[in-house]
């Protein structure tokens, strides 16, 4: 056997940790659930599910509904909650009046989905939440851990993060507080779509270009728009993403809106 | 049709020109003292390599303007608002780039020490380090501390930045100054600095391009230095770790699942499970794509075995013969990280791997005084603090010594389901004199009263040696002798033991490690009433016999009973050695499992070259010798 086998591909890697933290979360919380935002990113989220845990999905899968997807995420969800065998939350999230007004509009429509995750943090007793962020999206994600503690109402500590390091994770228990469970975080975006492509993950159709468009994250409609691609396969999309210099979220208003848009959103529990 | 562009891509055409399996990211960590310029090193870094997405300068300058600030390059990672506000980075954090020979994640770390806690978290995850250091004002305390952090968190490749040249006009001495006083304390730590290198990150000088104001700088720019790290070692040749993570069922099957630390798993493999030692045989691996017939570090897998094992998150699956160290005190280098100081008597959780431990924090050995390098006493370990301190477990703990195999040798410290802290492990702790976290009841006559009353100290004589060296006969012998002589003097046979007291236990190395424990403490209790506790047990490994010395302390005395296999086999009073030879015995103390040789007994008895009643004359005169009082004073006499 040649030098170079003795190490994993990149991608064995970064699914053979993900798998790790999977099966970490399920030993040491009791109530989890996992957020799928119908997305790419949460999409790899449960096909890494169903590797760790022989093939099922032993815990609910909650989609935060405004009712402002595209009517092909709709499409999606609806056949896959049922082809995957998901046990699926999804509740309608609290209407744009009970958000925030002194936010930016894209905001205020995003902070729907923290308004829908307290909710469903209240009524389904969730102590840990697995979700599909990753460092390189956004700069305040790329301070994120792992294990993340959340105080009462979803909030992030970011200045009061505990250590984390040789996979060992804090999980505190205390009533109303939850813990974040990060999978992906190490992963960029071309290793996703790398992995998408390897695996054969299904995905929204609305990833790939048409007539010189194309979501590159998906959100919904009104604070999401295309970017400019001809990309319209898999392998298309890696070539676009190994020499673009537009951040992935360029399409997403809310982040543009003000400097600490998104992390007054994170602070109080968004994603 | 939704997914129609699905399915088109799903089976593209195989490209024509086949891409390379993409590269791991290189992890790069940035450390250093506060303000000595890691932050604008990177993004100097950043910038210099045209590796900025599009609108983030032009992000920057403004946010910087809105403080006041020309270009402020650290706010490219100082992402939180309250970073920005105070101008101090808190977190760490992450950013990837990519030079024409590999991609890189540079991982960013605070230089305050009340962030250490977020400089471990980055350093961990790091395969080199630059160690940022300020021209002009050079090594300060951090720069010490995180140089010493990266040695206990096996980051040993170390470039140091010698950051701020402009401040000194770029004058060769003044590197010179600085890099022999970061490369003489590094050397101390055991880490050769791979190259130190003189640049200004503000200006551009020696990071991604030369610097012809430094022309006396012969060695490589940073990047350059960058390119120039080897890959870590893969840690598929080192022994096998699989320490199980959670017990998964599967009809009728049990699969214990995990990630393989270290080392290769194949079906058919004989392994031990540690600690309690139970061996089993592997039946299938499943590595997440079906059943393969082999595995390796870092692979997340689930098991079957062939035996009905029983299996529990936390045991270590290890080859047969080579399981880890296992003992209930171990000696560790502790780093610590929360603002609440731990002390002697502390009670923590050890998490290692996927096991974790209740333990007592029994002994400080010494701090570590980084400024010097010196070791100071104390019993109190405050936040960013490093010491050697001895921790004590109710169970035994399977475990490797940092220095052979660094993943399964080292741990986390927990305290409520928090992580505060970590150590390396160094090793099975000796001599260790009780203080635990339970207040002892004092007996109502004192050991010397004891002793007076019988007229001669109480004491533990350890017998160790193979079954059929003698030890009971030897033992039964003396203790009538003594006992005819006035003496108080007790014998606890392994073998009586064994139907009563530790009937509960087997022969797995960690029962061994209890049936020892459990004697040694019955010893000393006997031996603090004015006893002479005589002690025939196998006690095969100097792990146990060294536990058994470390909690009966100084009135441990070890007496080999030395004889070979041969001539034990050749006595066999019990039939042992037979039925051992033929298989019906498993683990059997020099037969199908082993006896090391003590180290430093305070007497040798070698039975096969003397008669009993020479040897047990030779442990009558050896007993008088150190426990007999004189008449006189009351104390012992000497040797």
């Amino acid at each position: 056997m040649s030098s170079t086998d003795q190490h994993l591909d990149h991608l064995d890697q970064l699914e053979a940790q993900s798998i790790y933290i999977l099966r970490e979360a399920r030993v040491r919380l009791k109530r989890l659930g996992l957020l799928w935002s119908l997305g790419k990113d949460s999409n790899v989220l449960i096909w890494l599910c169903r590797k760790a845990f022989m093939g099922e999905l032993p815990f609910p899968v909650a989609h935060l509904d405004t009712g402002l997807e595209f009517p092909e995420s709709y499409e999606f969800r609806n056949r896959y909650a049922q082809e995957w065998g998901l046990n699926l939350i999804k509740d309608e999230c609290p209407p744009i009046e009970m958000t925030d007004p002194t936010l930016p509009p894209g905001t205020r429509i995003a902070a729907r989905k923290s308004l829908g995750l307290a909710a469903a943090l209240e009524k389904y007793q969730f102590d840990g939440l697995i979700t599909g962020i990753r460092r390189d999206e956004q700069a305040t994600r790329a301070k994120e851990r792992i294990f993340s503690p959340r105080g009462l109402d979803g909030a992030w500590q970011a200045a009061h993060q505990p250590p984390e390091f040789w996979d060992q994770y804090t999980i505190e228990r205390h009533p109303g507080t939850h813990t974040r469970v990060h999978p992906l975080l190490a992963w960029t975006e071309v290793d996703v779509w790398r992995y998408i492509k390897r695996e054969e993950i299904p995905l929204v159709p609305l990833y790939f270009a048409k007539d010189g468009k194309r979501f590159r994250s998906l959100g919904e409609i009104g604070i999401t728009f295309p970017v400019d691609s001809n990309a319209s396969t898999i392998d298309e999309i890696i070539d676009e993403l190994e020499t673009t210099r537009t951040p992935e979220r360029a399409g997403r208003s809310m982040d543009h809106e003000a400097e600490d848009a998104f992390e007054r959103l994170r602070a109080t529990g968004y994603l | 049709m939704a997914n129609a562009a699905l399915r088109a891509d799903i089976n593209p055409a195989p490209a024509l020109s086949p891409k390379k399996a993409p590269l791991a990211p290189y992890p790069i960590v940035i450390v250093g003292h506060v303000d000595h310029g890691k932050s604008t090193l990177i993004g100097r870094l950043l910038h210099d390599t045209d590796s900025l997405p599009e609108g983030r300068l032009a992000e920057l300058k403004k946010v910087s303007e809105q403080r006041g600030l020309h270009m402020e390059w650290s706010f490219l990672l100082d992402a939180l608002q309250i970073e920005r506000d105070q101008g101090i980075t808190l977190d760490t954090t992450r950013i990837w780039f990519k030079t024409a020979k590999r991609p890189y994640v540079i991982i960013d770390a605070p230089g305050h020490r009340e962030f250490l806690r977020n400089m471990v978290t980055g350093a961990a995850a790091a395969d080199a380090a630059v160690l940022v250091t300020d021209a002009e004002r050079g090594i300060s305390e951090q720069t010490r501390r995180h140089a010493y952090l990266l040695s206990l968190l096996g980051v040993r490749k170390v470039i140091v930045a010698v950051n701020k040249m402009d401040l000194v006009d770029h004058a060769e001495d003044a590197w010179k100054g600085v890099a022999g006083d970061v490369s003489d304390y590094l050397q101390k730590l055991g880490i050769e600095p791979l190259y130190v290198i003189p640049l200004s990150a503000r200006h551009g000088d020696n990071i991604a391009a030369r610097s012809d104001k430094m022309a006396w700088y012969r060695g490589p720019t940073l990047l350059e230095a960058l390119d120039l790290l080897t890959p870590t070692a893969a840690r598929t040749e080192a022994l096998l770790r699989f320490p199980i993570q959670d017990v998964y069922r599967k009809g009728d099957t049990r699969l214990a699942v995990g990630r393989i630390e270290t080392g290769r798993l194949k079906v058919g493999d004989k392994v031990e499970i540690a600690p309690t030692g139970q061996p089993a045989t592997v039946a299938s691996i499943d590595a997440g794509k079906g059943p393969v017939s082999e595995a390796r570090a870092g692979q997340s897998v689930a098991v079957s075995f062939i035996e009905d094992a029983a299996l529990n998150r936390g045991q270590v699956i290890a080859p047969a013969g080579h399981m880890p160290h296992i003992a209930t005190t171990i000696r560790v280098r502790a780093f610590w990280l929360d603002p609440e100081s731990l002390t002697a008597g502390s009670r923590i959780t050890l998490r290692l791997t996927t096991s974790e431990h209740p333990v007592v924090v029994e002994k400080f050995e010494r701090l570590v005084d980084v400024e010097h390098l010196t070791d100071g006493e104390g019993s109190e370990l405050g936040q960013g603090g490093i010491a050697e301190i001895v921790l004590r477990s109710s169970a035994p703990i399977a475990f490797d010594h940092a220095a052979d195999l660094p993943i399964t040798g080292r741990a986390g410290l927990a305290r409520g389901g928090r992580i505060v802290g970590g150590c390396i492990l160094l090793g099975a702790a000796t001599n260790v004199t009780v203080a635990g976290p339970v207040t002892a009841v004092n007996s109502s006559v004192d050991r010397d009263a004891f002793e007076a009353r019988n007229g001669h100290r109480g004491g533990v004589v350890w017998l160790t040696g193979l079954s059929g060296a003698g030890k009971s006969t030897l033992s039964m012998g003396t203790q009538r002798r003594l006992f005819d002589d006035g003496w108080r003097v007790t014998v606890l046979d392994g073998d009586n033991l064994r139907k009563g007291l530790n009937k509960d236990l087997g022969f797995t190395p960690a029962e061994r490690l209890e049936n020892v424990r459990r004697v040694a403490e019955v010893a000393k209790l006997m031996a603090e009433t004015g006893t002479v506790v005589l002690v025939s047990l196998i006690s095969p490994t100097t792990e146990l016999r060294d536990l058994a010395r470390s909690i009966i302390g100084d009135g441990f005395h070890e007496v080999w009973v030395k004889a070979d296999v041969a001539t034990c086999a050749a006595r066999d009073p019990k039939g042992l050695y037979a039925a051992a030879q033929a298989g019906k015995i498993q683990q059997f103390t020099g037969v199908s499992a082993p006896f090391e040789t003590p180290v430093n007994p305070e007497l040798v008895l070698d039975t096969s070259e003397m008669d009993i009643t020479t040897g047990t004359e030779l442990l009558i005169a050896h007993i008088r010798r150190h426990l007999a009082l004189s008449q006189a004073d009351g104390h012992a006499v000497g040797i």
